[in-house]
């Protein structure tokens, strides 16, 4: 309980410590961003509207950098991220609020599928180490070598070759309209399986050789040749005392890869115009909308410390030694 | 600490010397093709009913290869080339363990013949307790036993190895490494097995502790009267709690004899080099004298005798011809066998 609080501090100082660099980074970019919006209007805009505009932005009051900082910290504690030029006048939660979803549930049902599949096949050829099994290694490896970007046009050509059997761009057809219905989910569905495919196909090979690579080591411990001789079934001996030691540094990977997929994948998303939080991110990038790049990365900061975090409180319960005694 | 109470126990030697375990002619290789390394040759050997048969030699000798390759527990690329094991349980038909079903063989493994492995510290899985570890091998043996029977059963293996039943809930981490052989001793018992395999099960430990663990191996082997295979490089150790030893070099066994006799009176210069560059802890002082060379190459094994080239009294022959292990001529009366030249066979032993 002592090491679950003592972690749980860490990782809130570190959120107060990401939320504040958030903050000073944006401040330190020379211009400001009303300047930005008006070299956008291409001077269709009225000095009334200036003024208007730099109040709405909250730089007319001339305060100190420090009573900004207090402002902005009272802003988040309400969930407040401003407001987004480039989607002007939404704010950044909304935009953030329509984008999420579709990351959320595409690269996160691949990272699963991807880490699920890749550990099991690494069980199994670390297991039945020297078979034909070994000969997945070079494939996957292969196919997680190519650039992805290459291999979701790849993708889409092959589709539109074969005549459009899905989807190959967007999250759902553009005349449906969002709502919890069987034709829009199947819709949407049918738009996510391509890119992952790509996705599970690109990274499948990773977790499959370092779950192989572990499965090695601990094969050779001392307790593994023990549970043999105990004559264990063989799925007691792979699945209580191989597989289940040699999933322990994939945990950690994985509570990494899941914190990560809140930041989506730009190059999935821009392959297959996906309305993801990396299609966005780019976009905002583009048009210079500095609140949503921030709300950006405080969203994919955040996402990344709990899912470290739940990592942490894994690992906890699947490692003994771990616990701290007393 | 004092050491005057000797660790000899009452001579088993009157017990019927019938065979539980007859291994004849095993060979292991590493390796399949042409590259092969031969680690055991043509070793044939007997443990009998009760007994404690010491297995000594070099690092490299062969004798954890022996045992694992009797066992059916060769890591890859270990491969048995020939031989048989003939397992003879109390009641029932002998049988060969080489060539088990793999279902067999599991109900074979820790219900006849169970192992102490030679890393204290690794023979337990980290991430399960110990109650976990005890508990799945009785369940693999007999699965209808409710899981209150199997703890109880657990606490009493723990409370025979000497160790407070309230450990049984405790990760290995929590133990000391004398406590967690003790745990692996207790756990090779589990099932009541007639034969225990010892791979160097006191290596890891301090002396002090090593002393404590052969005592209760002792202790425990004569209430339950399980045969023990003990392998050791420590010949001083075997000396003093076997009936028998078995001395390896280079994948074959060079001398077997009844422990005291060898003590006394060992043929092979190897074994009497071997006993020599140990201080003996009682008795007269003497020269200790170790063994000049390094063990050989089993890629290239000396012609004749492996051990000629490091050999004090090597002679003519040894470099041409392989002595076979048999009883001296001129010790027909000793039940022992010897392979060297300064003693060459009178009698053919079976």
């Amino acid at each position: 309980m002592r090491f679950f609080l003592r972690r749980f501090a860490f990782y809130v100082f570190t959120a107060w410590a990401a939320i504040t660099i958030n903050f000073f980074i944006p401040r330190l970019i020379p211009g400001d961003p009303v300047s930005a919006l008006v070299a956008g209007m291409r001077g269709q805009i009225t000095s009334d509207q200036i003024q208007s505009l730099t109040v709405l932005f909250g730089l007319d009051k001339h305060e100190s950098v420090w009573m900004q900082y207090v402002d902005y910290l009272e802003q988040l504690s309400h969930g407040d991220l401003g407001i987004s030029f480039g989607n002007f006048p939404l704010p950044v939660t909304s935009v953030l609020a329509s984008a999420l979803p579709w990351t959320l549930l595409l690269i996160g049902v691949t990272t699963i599928i991807s880490f699920a599949i890749g550990t099991l096949l690494g069980i199994v050829v670390g297991w039945r180490r020297g078979s034909w099994l070994d000969g997945l290694l070079p494939v996957t490896t292969f196919l997680s070598s190519i650039p992805y970007f290459w291999l979701g046009l790849i993708a889409v050509s092959v589709v539109t070759y074969a005549g459009y059997f899905l989807p190959i761009s967007g999250g759902y057809d553009p005349g449906l309209v969002p709502s919890w219905n069987l034709e829009f989910i199947g819709n949407a569905i049918e738009h996510g399986l391509l890119p992952a495919i790509t996705i599970v196909v690109a990274s499948v090979g990773g977790w499959l050789l370092s779950m192989r690579n572990m499965m090695v080591t601990v094969t050779a411990e001392d307790y593994v040749t023990v549970a043999h001789a105990k004559g264990l079934s063989e799925r007691r001996v792979v699945m209580g005392y191989a597989a289940r030691n040699a999933l322990l540094p994939s945990v950690s990977g994985f509570g990494m890869a899941l914190g990560l997929v809140v930041g989506g994948t730009f190059l999935v998303e821009y392959v297959f115009s996906y309305p993801g939080i990396g299609l966005q991110m780019l976009q905002a990038i583009a048009r210079h909308d500095y609140p949503l790049i921030q709300g950006i990365f405080l969203v994919v900061t955040l996402a990344v410390l709990a899912a470290n975090f739940l990592a942490d409180i894994a690992y906890l319960a699947l490692d003994p030694r771990t616990r701290k005694e007393g | 600490m004092s050491m005057s109470k000797p660790l000899t126990m009452k001579p088993s030697r009157s017990i019927a010397a019938d065979a539980v375990l007859d291994i004849r002619g095993l060979c292991v290789d590493y390796g399949v093709d042409d590259n092969a390394v031969r680690a055991v040759r043509d070793v044939s050997l007997t443990l009998r009913r009760g007994e404690v048969l010491g297995l000594a030699g070099e690092s490299g000798s062969g004798k954890s290869t022996l045992a694992y390759g009797l066992a059916r527990l060769l890591p890859p690329p270990g491969v048995i080339s020939a031989g048989e094991v003939i397992y003879s349980p109390p009641d029932g038909e002998p049988v060969d363990v080489l060539t088990l079903a793999p279902l067999a063989l599991r109900a074979f493994r820790w219900a006849e013949t169970s192992i102490v492995f030679q890393g204290a510290m690794n023979s337990l899985n980290p991430v399960h307790k110990v109650s976990t570890q005890l508990i799945d091998v009785i369940a693999a043996h007999s699965p209808g036993m409710s899981r209150r029977a199997m703890l109880d059963r657990a606490r009493e293996l723990l409370t025979m190895v000497g160790i407070a039943p309230d450990r049984l809930h405790a990760y290995p981490h929590q133990l000391s490494g004398g406590m967690r052989q003790r745990v692996m001793i207790g756990m090779a018992l589990a099932l009541e097995p007639k034969i225990v395999i010892m791979d160097e099960p006191t290596t890891a430990l301090d002396v002090v502790m090593q002393r404590q663990i052969l005592r209760q191996i002792v202790e425990l082997r004569e209430r339950f009267g399980f045969s023990v295979l003990f392998i050791t490089h420590d010949l001083s150790l075997l000396v003093e709690f076997s009936d028998r030893i078995a001395i390896m070099y280079g994948g074959r066994i060079v001398e077997e004899a009844p422990a005291a006799l060898l003590y006394r009176d060992a043929l092979h210069p190897y074994s009497h080099g071997l006993l020599h560059s140990f201080p003996a802890l009682r008795g007269p002082r003497r020269e200790l004298a170790g063994i000049p060379g390094s063990p050989p190459d089993l890629q290239a094994m000396p012609s004749g005798c492996s051990f000629h080239p490091r050999c004090p009294r090597r002679f003519d022959p040894c470099a041409v011809d392989i002595p076979v292990l048999g009883s001296p001529a001129d010790r027909v009366r000793e039940a022992r066998t010897v392979a060297c030249w300064l003693h060459p066979a009178g009698g053919a032993i079976d």
